[in-house]
């Protein structure tokens, strides 16, 4: 059932003509990144290759590359959660959802990871371009991966707090504003907290991707990236239990 | 119409909703409404707006949940376990609930899975289902682009596609042409042949034409209850539906 609700998101998102203007776009944007981040690297090589520990290619573009695009993707992933479940309100299509036979969390979780493989979709393109770098230099795997299982685990955390907040209106614009002031508003507190220990920073999910950045599987921020969408996937769960009971 | 036939259970009791309350904040919507159906049995459930129809039926179809009362559906309890009882139902809201980007056999095949229904059997009821409710025509094109008589009989497909026991239809004919009502009055009736169908309705003449019986509503309580005949000639006379309801409806408080 998880499935079937999964692959009918998908569906829907790839039958709108602008869904593919919008992964034309973002390949667009991201290449740019790519290609700025490639050039500077060459413009520095020379220098790099007198030291004697110098950072490799890997740490040098891709490791920058996917912190810029953990940062757009919080901006980005509300525009695509705000539509989950506040539209199918406005459209008046959740009764057809709520009169079958499913439970709360089957629809919660078909539309998780029903996003969330139009994202890793929307994503397989960054790997893939730095991938091209493997054609003149060897790169880091371990650095990849890492990076590559940081940002799907970030991307998890954006799309569950995004549809809780389009899980409480039928607005989809005051879902995207809601999910985008949140996330914005907990990086801008994690980056303006100066002291060491602040709760701030153990809040903010860019700030536990940071370990990934650098190649370190820590269990700590796995946790916390499970623990954080867990959380919010649980408070939609409810929140569409309490739209059988408030109506 | 070749449809599996059912083996004899014309007197089994598919829906029965005993004192079902509901309140929205302090005002209290349905009170008190008790229903029973039988299989092969159509119920027409008559109200001015406003009059609980609509909340009813949500709470029949488990898209409410009712303060008090208790509805079982081919004897599951809706309340405890919702999920084998709400796979025998079928259910068109007031507005019908369309996926507009998707084409009309593909949200059609969505609805059938929603259901339940195995995927080898899906197909098969995708072509029956749009030839009854004459969707052949429109069945490649996206829902979006269609005419609001064509939705409307899209939302109708959705709710019969899995043969569900308990068929809930709010105002079914609303923005259909008067040739399309006549055939969706025909699909009615034969729907009630094998399934119990719930729908609620302002045409006095619908009721007439498909129910076997008439609950009538009004300030969220039942204050008629029986057979269409029996309405007919509710004063004495025959064929005097429309007065009867509303003599019905005035002489309540």
């Amino acid at each position: 059932m998880i499935k079937l609700l999964a692959l009918r998101e998908l569906r829907s998102l790839f039958t709108t003509p602008s869904t593919w203007f919008i992964l034309a776009a973002l390949q667009f944007v991201f290449a740019w990144f790519f290609l700025a981040r490639l050039e500077a690297f060459l413009q520095i090589q020379p220098q790099l290759a007198q030291l004697a520990n110098a950072p490799g290619v890997t740490a040098a573009i891709a490791a920058p590359v996917f912190n810029t695009i953990a940062l757009l993707l919080m901006m980005l992933v509300p525009m695509f959660t705000m539509r989950l479940i506040a539209e199918e309100r406005r459209n008046q299509t959740l009764p057809l959802l709520l009169s079958a036979p499913l439970s709360s969390a089957h629809i919660v979780l078909g539309k998780f990871f029903g996003l969330l493989a139009f994202l890793a979709i929307l994503t397989c393109g960054i790997p893939l371009m730095l991938y091209t770098l493997a054609l003149g230099t060897a790169l880091d795997h371990g650095l990849m991966l890492s990076n590559l299982l940081g940002l799907l685990l970030l991307t998890a955390c954006y799309v569950a707090l995004g549809l809780y907040i389009s899980a409480l209106t039928s607005q989809p614009v005051i879902a995207a504003i809601g999910a985008l002031a949140l996330l914005v508003g907990l990086w801008l507190a994690d980056i303006s907290a100066t002291a060491e220990d602040s709760p701030w920073h153990a809040l903010s999910p860019l700030n536990h991707f940071a370990s990934f950045n650098t190649g370190l599987l820590d269990s700590g921020d796995i946790a916390f990236f499970v623990l954080f969408s867990t959380a919010f996937l649980l408070l939609a769960m409810r929140r569409i239990h309490n739209n059988r009971i408030y109506g | 119409m070749a449809l599996p036939t059912l083996s004899d259970t014309s007197t089994e009791t598919t829906l029965s909703a005993r004192s079902l309350v509901r309140s929205f904040g302090s005002r209290r919507i349905v009170q008190d409404v008790s229903l029973q159906l039988k299989r092969g049995e159509v119920l027409g459930l008559l109200g001015h707006n406003g009059a609980g129809k609509s909340t009813t039926m949500q709470m029949l179809t488990g898209c409410l949940l009712p303060d008090s009362g208790s509805i079982e559906i081919c004897g599951i309890d809706l309340l405890r376990r919702p999920l084998p009882a709400k796979s025998h139902i079928g259910y068109l809201p007031e507005t019908p609930p369309l996926y507009r980007e998707l084409g009309v056999n593909d949200f059609l095949a969505f609805a059938a899975r929603l259901r339940g229904m195995k995927s080898s059997a899906v197909a098969e009821a995708v072509s029956e289902t749009t030839r009854r409710c004459g969707l052949e025509s429109v069945s490649k094109k996206i829902i979006g682009t269609l005419s609001k008589g064509y939705q409307q009989r899209v939302g109708i497909a959705q709710a019969i596609i899995h043969k569900p026991d308990v068929i809930v239809l709010d105002e079914p004919t609303v923005g259909l042409d008067p040739s399309q009502i006549r055939d969706i009055r025909n699909l009615i009736r034969e729907l009630g042949d094998h399934s119990s169908v719930i729908l609620s309705t302002h045409l006095l003449a619908e009721v007439e034409s498909v129910c076997d019986r008439v609950q009538i509503m009004q300030h969220g309580k039942l204050i008629y209850d029986g057979t269409t005949a029996a309405l007919a000639s509710y004063g004495g006379e025959p064929n005097q539906i429309e007065a009867n309801f509303i003599r019905i409806t005035e002489e309540q408080p």
